[in-house]
């Protein structure tokens, strides 16, 4: 069952991976804000001249 | 900090939603025809390429690959521009990702038709398509993370979060299981033999469950539910800590799929604790994307989009808690081999991933063509018998799951098999067949009724191609906290950081290097009187994989009563040394076959693969004529013999020249056994070599009793 040390160590890759990326995430501040960017995603920032247009999408 | 204008690539989005409905249909349709062979064997019209085994897989990739697999970059290239506040970082990137992935798909359905699989569930295609997989899903993780790095919003997004983790685990998921050594141009040899294959293949089954059919699913949730309810999704909070816990947990829990195999105890434990952790992150999920809809749950009774994405949502928590139910030993122990698992995996599909895609559909092909959706009547006609059709597809396949498994395990008060003849535990669930294909009917019904709403709207609409946007750009080099602004400089200064990519880096290099070596010294017997394949075993083993045999016939013989008294000895992983790929099954549909050996004359299975209702009436087996009549290929024999010696198997030096006459000399002793009963066939075909296959199964162990451990 040699193949199973082989896809611990996959596996922990992949785990390393993620949780490089997840102190990535932290440090760089990305959950400092937890309100917002539910918000944010909401709201299209559109060309002005085509608001004016009344291009608007639905 | 000026004012950027851009535009956003709705062209790559519309090309991948027309893929999406076309390849649905499609994927859908050839599952329905599989749906009604079960009951109504004659309907593959005696022809191999529409034949269960060979269309069953058909439809698994199709549904998997070519409708969800579009579904998913159609929601990711709309989402994550419009998340990231940029185009995507290359339109000819795009491009080679669209038509690469549909070539791939065009290959598959070519492929798997012809009988050119490797028969690892989900990963059936041969190693050209392999390879093309690869770079085509590089390529859409290049045009991915070009745009991130490209990003106006420094804040990325939940949803983006979901889609990076997609493209990184079903990349590594993809490349391990993938290791095969080529044969021919159409033909190649797991790495793995036996058991090993088996715990990579589930490894990578599950996994892609997880991180194609449900990440990517749940950053579309993220991103769409919040868009169509006009509200902010319930937690963002803990949308975040449920996607990192879900993502560090579901790459462990593989090995709940081989349950009471020879698969070594502790590593099923160790997926059963893992399967049962599962539930708390997916859960968390759903729940998040239900409360979503709190306080405008009236929106709900008139919105189809939403109807759509609420039985999605709801669908995901039913088959998320089932899923760790069923990954209990005592549980999987009656559900496993049987339509639960059918029923499990479709109340997935057709409402996690199909509704969600449907719902998506709705929303975003009107905003794509500036036009409100031509019908919401017709698309709640189609809620209404989409639904309708997933429960009557699943109730009754839950019913046969249950009915069947406990026929099987059901004793007499003497100690016998009650119902020692397997074709009558699956006589009994034919109804149950017949009301699944009407569920699955209705289902596609709805799939026709929203084809038509969504070309009526696209009619009526005119298509924005490059829509408009405009943005602050993103401060270059202002990190939160005011560090070192040149990123390899912040990591120079982050020792440990820089530390573990580089041991990340080397890992990754050191491991595949020597992969190779490495199994093959691994795969050494372990039961002395279990011997290599001979010649026309290996060439009849071939053709049991192309033909797909593995879709309705099991070989893995549990240690249950019911099991070692219905198939004799139960199975032990080192019998299963030479098997490049592993033929466990996952679903028996007929009996299981690994103690099949010698328990039959040879011109019962000629007579049997002929027409199966000839020897067991009433059978729901295809037949497999054709086999009588198409040969092997022995100029292949010889490479076939050399790839086996380099993947370790014990064949004598040079043994490759003396392969092809021994081969002559075995089939031509089956030739004179079926002459004995009045049968004439030439040594040749390829039903000499599978019945030589079929006659050696399982019976190494019987050779030499002592020899068992």
């Amino acid at each position: 069952m040699e193949v199973m040390i082989l896809l611990i160590c996959f596996s922990l890759l992949a785990a390393i991976v993620f949780l490089v990326a997840f102190v990535w995430a932290v440090r760089n501040g990305q959950y400092d804000d937890m309100t917002t960017p539910a918000m944010r995603m909401l709201f299209e920032t559109k060309k002005k001249q085509d608001i004016e247009k009344g291009q608007e999408n639905l | 900090m000026g004012v950027e204008t851009f535009q956003y690539d709705n062209r790559i989005v519309r090309d991948f939603g027309i893929a999406t409905v076309v390849w649905g249909a499609v994927g859908m349709l050839v599952g329905l025809l599989a749906a009604f062979q079960l009951y109504l064997p004659e309907l593959n019209f005696g022809f191999g390429p529409t034949t269960f085994s060979r269309i069953r897989p058909l439809h698994t990739n199709a549904v998997i690959f070519a409708f969800v697999g579009n579904g998913m970059f159609m929601a990711i290239y709309y989402s994550l521009q419009r998340l990231l506040k940029a185009r995507m970082f290359s339109d000819l990137l795009s491009k080679i990702n669209f038509w690469g992935w549909q070539l791939i798909i065009l290959s598959a359905a070519v492929t798997l038709p012809l009988g050119i699989s490797m028969s690892k569930e989900y990963a059936e295609l041969e190693w050209p398509i392999d390879i093309a997989i690869a770079v085509v899903w590089v390529i859409f993780g290049i045009n991915m993370f070009g745009t991130i790095l490209r990003r106006r919003e420094r804040h990325m997004y939940v949803a983006v979060w979901f889609y990076i983790a997609t493209f990184v685990t079903v990349a590594l998921l993809h490349v391990v299981n993938s290791f095969e050594l080529p044969v021919t141009f159409v033909k190649s040899y797991p790495f793995y033999a036996g058991v090993q294959d088996a715990l990579v293949q589930w490894w990578y089954g599950h996994n892609a469950v997880a991180f194609f059919l449900t990440t990517p699913y749940l950053g579309m949730m993220y991103y769409y539910m919040p868009k169509a309810a006009n509200r902010p999704v319930f937690s963002y909070r803990l949308s975040i800590v449920h996607f990192w816990a879900l993502i560090f947990i579901y790459i462990w829990a593989g090995p709940h799929h081989l349950l009471y195999t020879s698969l070594p105890d502790w590593a099923q434990s160790l997926g059963t604790v893992f399967s049962i952790m599962l539930i708390a992150p997916s859960w968390g999920g759903m729940l998040n994307g239900l409360l979503t809809l709190r306080g405008a749950w009236d929106k709900v009774r008139d919105d189809p989009v939403l109807k759509f994405m609420v039985v999605a949502v709801t669908a995901y928590g039913m088959a998320t808690f089932e899923g760790p139910m069923l990954s209990i030993k005592s549980v999987n122990a009656i559900s496993h081999y049987t339509d639960w698992t059918i029923a499990h995996v479709h109340v997935g599909a057709l409402g996690w991933n199909g509704f969600l895609t449907f719902g998506i559909l709705y929303w975003l092909v009107p905003r794509l063509y500036n036009v409100q959706l031509y019908s919401k009547k017709l698309a709640g006609y189609h809620f209404w018998i989409g639904f309708l059709g997933i429960l009557v597809y699943a109730l009754p396949m839950y019913f046969a799951g249950i009915t069947q498994s406990l026929m099987w395990k059901q004793f007499t008060p003497e100690g016998f098999l009650q119902y020692p003849n397997f074709l009558e535990t699956v006589l009994q669930i034919v109804p149950m067949y017949i009301i699944r294909s009407v569920g699955g009917t209705m289902y596609f019904i709805g799939v026709i009724i929203m084809i038509i709403n969504l070309l009526l709207t696209v009619l009526h609409g005119k298509f924005v191609a490059e829509e408009a946007a405009e943005a602050p750009a993103l401060e270059k080099h202002a990190m939160h906290d005011g560090k070192d602004p040149y990123k390899h400089r912040a990591l120079e200064r982050k020792p440990v950081l820089f530390l573990v990519l580089t041991f990340i880096a080397i890992a990754a290099g050191g491991i595949i290097e020597f992969i190779p070596t490495f199994l093959i010294k691994s795969n050494i017997p372990t039961i002395a009187s279990v011997k290599p394949y001979t010649p026309l075993e290996l060439e009849g083993r071939d053709i049991y994989v192309g033909e797909g045999c593995y879709n309705c016939h099991s070989q893995m013989v549990r240690p249950f009563r019911s099991e070692t008294e219905r198939y004799g000895e139960y199975s032990k992983s080192g019998e299963f040394v030479y098997d490049h790929p592993f033929q466990w099954g996952s679903k028996r549909t007929g009996p299981d076959l690994h103690r099949v050996g010698g328990k039959y004359p040879d011109a019962w299975h000629y007579n049997h693969m002929i027409d199966p209702k000839l020897m067991s009436p009433g059978s729901l087996m295809p037949p497999y004529p054709w086999l009588a009549e198409e040969f092997v290929d022995a100029e292949v024999t010889p490479r076939k013999i050399r790839a086996m010696q380099t993947l370790g198997v014990p064949y004598p030096e040079g043994y490759d020249q003396q392969a092809v006459a021994d081969m002559e000399t075995q089939a031509n002793d089956i030739v004179s056994r079926l002459g004995e009963s009045g049968i004439s066939i030439d040594s040749r075909t390829k039903l000499v070599a599978l019945i030589a296959y079929l006659q050696r199964l399982g019976t190494d162990i019987k050779a030499n009793p002592a020899a068992q451990n």
